[in-house]
């Protein structure tokens, strides 16, 4: 076949209903605190982790309920588990356990 | 001359009229409660229980009713065909010899929803499983059963907010305010009827302003496992099962988003009623852009209309919730009566 040279895009759209949703749920069950992220950004914002790299906690909640899993599994490792996430969070979700549990649920 | 030979027209018999009604007999002064409809309550008769207490509506305007004394006249079906101005107001009904003449009158003539028909792209009255706010509160009334047309369980539902509000593509910019909170409340009742439905809420952004709706939200998210996604539905359509495809963007997670639901709840926005925008333009009362009666200074003295003698309370100003609109019009009583004493001297 003649290679014109073109390639088709990856859709991005998020297909809900086929993506695998799982890991949410599993970690909906070892860390219900998720459940109540308002996605306000403020943990991602104070991040130092996020000054320098893409990882973003917030971002890393959502994309997880829609399964939407590119990059999870990298992103969480770069996280220092310093805590500061935790002590800005105005619902008081248990960020750094969501993180230590999704490393326990990827590994 | 007295309070009690004075005599005040209430236009439009829902809470806001029936409240102000009631502070007004209680001064001494008599009351007619003109009502359109065949009872009083205004939408209140629709509702089952109010946010975020989940108190029942019937109880709430119970009690508001029980303000009302002898000195007060309801006329139902009473539709207002003229209002002319001589020294009193006589108030001239469709079809009735009657006149009222009265010294001081109350606009109360509230709100109606947006009719959804016309955002088309959302498929109400075209596809099958499409309902209003307020239809879903019926369902709740009458402890009618949430089922698909074919009689089968609904396992996923959606609701839509802002429909027919912050949309200048439908003609109303304004937020109607009580819906957010509405649909937080709808979907927790919905899973305490049915705790295996999935449900969903597509805002732009949730408007929890009183006190207790931020904790019923919370309460929404940690005990019923309701989401919460933010993007607007740009499009929906039926698919051949019956179930709805609804498009958004996730705005949160900054991706275009697919979803099918089995049923679609539109969080119809409060316009102006046609009650109201008619009596704003057959006495003369100023009409703010968004359709609202407009009072001569909305900071300090919001129930007072630019027409002398006519006073103006509730929801025919703007979205209100309960509280909000009792307030109001006692507020509207009380002014009512520094006029009117005023004349009395
Ligand atoms: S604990 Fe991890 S996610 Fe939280 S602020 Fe520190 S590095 Fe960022
Ligand atoms: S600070 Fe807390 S509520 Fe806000 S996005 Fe982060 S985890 Fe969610
Ligand atoms: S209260 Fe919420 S749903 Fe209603 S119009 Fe305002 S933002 Fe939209």
């Amino acid at each position: 076949m003649i290679n014109f040279g073109y390639t088709s895009n990856k859709d991005r759209q998020i297909v809900f209903d086929e993506n695998d949703r799982s890991v949410y749920q599993i970690l909906q069950s070892k860390e219900p605190s998720v459940d109540i992220c308002i996605q306000c950004g403020t943990c991602s914002s104070t991040c130092t982790t996020g000054q320098f790299t893409q990882f973003s906690l917030r971002q890393i909640i959502v994309n997880i309920h829609r399964g939407e899993m590119d990059f999870i599994n990298e992103d969480i490792r770069k996280c220092m588990f310093c805590g500061k996430c935790q002590l800005v969070c105005p619902r008081s979700v248990n960020t750094r356990n969501i993180i230590q549990v999704l490393i326990t649920i990827l590994n | 001359m007295t309070r009690e030979s004075q005599t005040i027209a209430v236009i439009g018999g829902g809470p806001a009229g029936l409240e102000a009604s009631a502070k007004l007999t209680g001064l001494g002064y008599n009351v007619f409660i003109l009502e359109k409809n065949t009872e009083v309550g205004g939408h209140l008769l629709d509702w089952d229980r109010l946010f975020p207490d989940q108190q029942n509506a019937s109880e709430v305007l119970d009690a508001i009713k029980a303000g009302l004394n002898e000195n007060t006249q309801i006329l139902t079906g009473a539709e207002v065909v003229e209002i002319s101005e001589n020294h009193r107001f006589d108030i001239k009904l469709a079809g009735s010899p009657q006149k009222i003449t009265a010294d001081a009158i109350l606009v109360a003539t509230g709100f109606d929803v947006f009719d959804a028909r016309k955002k088309e792209e959302y498929g109400y009255g075209i596809y099958d499983h499409v309902i209003t706010s307020a239809e879903l509160e019926t369902y709740f009334k009458n402890k009618k059963e949430i089922l698909k047309r074919n009689g089968s369980p609904v396992k996923r539902i959606a609701f839509i907010h802002c429909v027919g509000s912050r949309d200048e593509k439908a003609g109303v910019r304004h937020c109607s305010r009580v819906c957010c909170v509405t649909a937080v409340k709808q979907a927790i009742e919905v899973k305490e009827l049915y705790p295996d439905v999935e449900v969903y809420l597509f805002y732009m952004d949730l408007r929890m302003f009183g006190l207790g709706y931020e904790e019923l939200y919370k309460e929404a998210q940690e005990i019923y496992n309701i989401r919460f996604i933010r993007g607007r539905l740009s499009e929906s359509f039926e698919n051949q099962d019956g179930t709805i495809m609804v498009k958004v963007e996730d705005t949160l997670a900054g991706k275009p988003m697919r979803i099918n639901v089995d049923l679609m709840v539109l969080m119809v926005g409060i316009l102006a009623s046609s009650g109201t925008s008619e009596m704003g333009s057959k006495m003369g009362i100023g009409i703010n852009s968004n359709g609202f009666l407009k009072p001569v200074n909305s900071h300090f003295s919001s129930q007072i209309s630019n027409r002398a003698g006519v006073f103006l309370a509730g929801t025919c100003k703007s979205p209100k919730n309960i509280e909000e609109t009792l307030s109001d019009a006692r507020a509207a009583a009380v002014l009512i009566d520094n006029y009117l004493k005023a004349k009395i001297t």
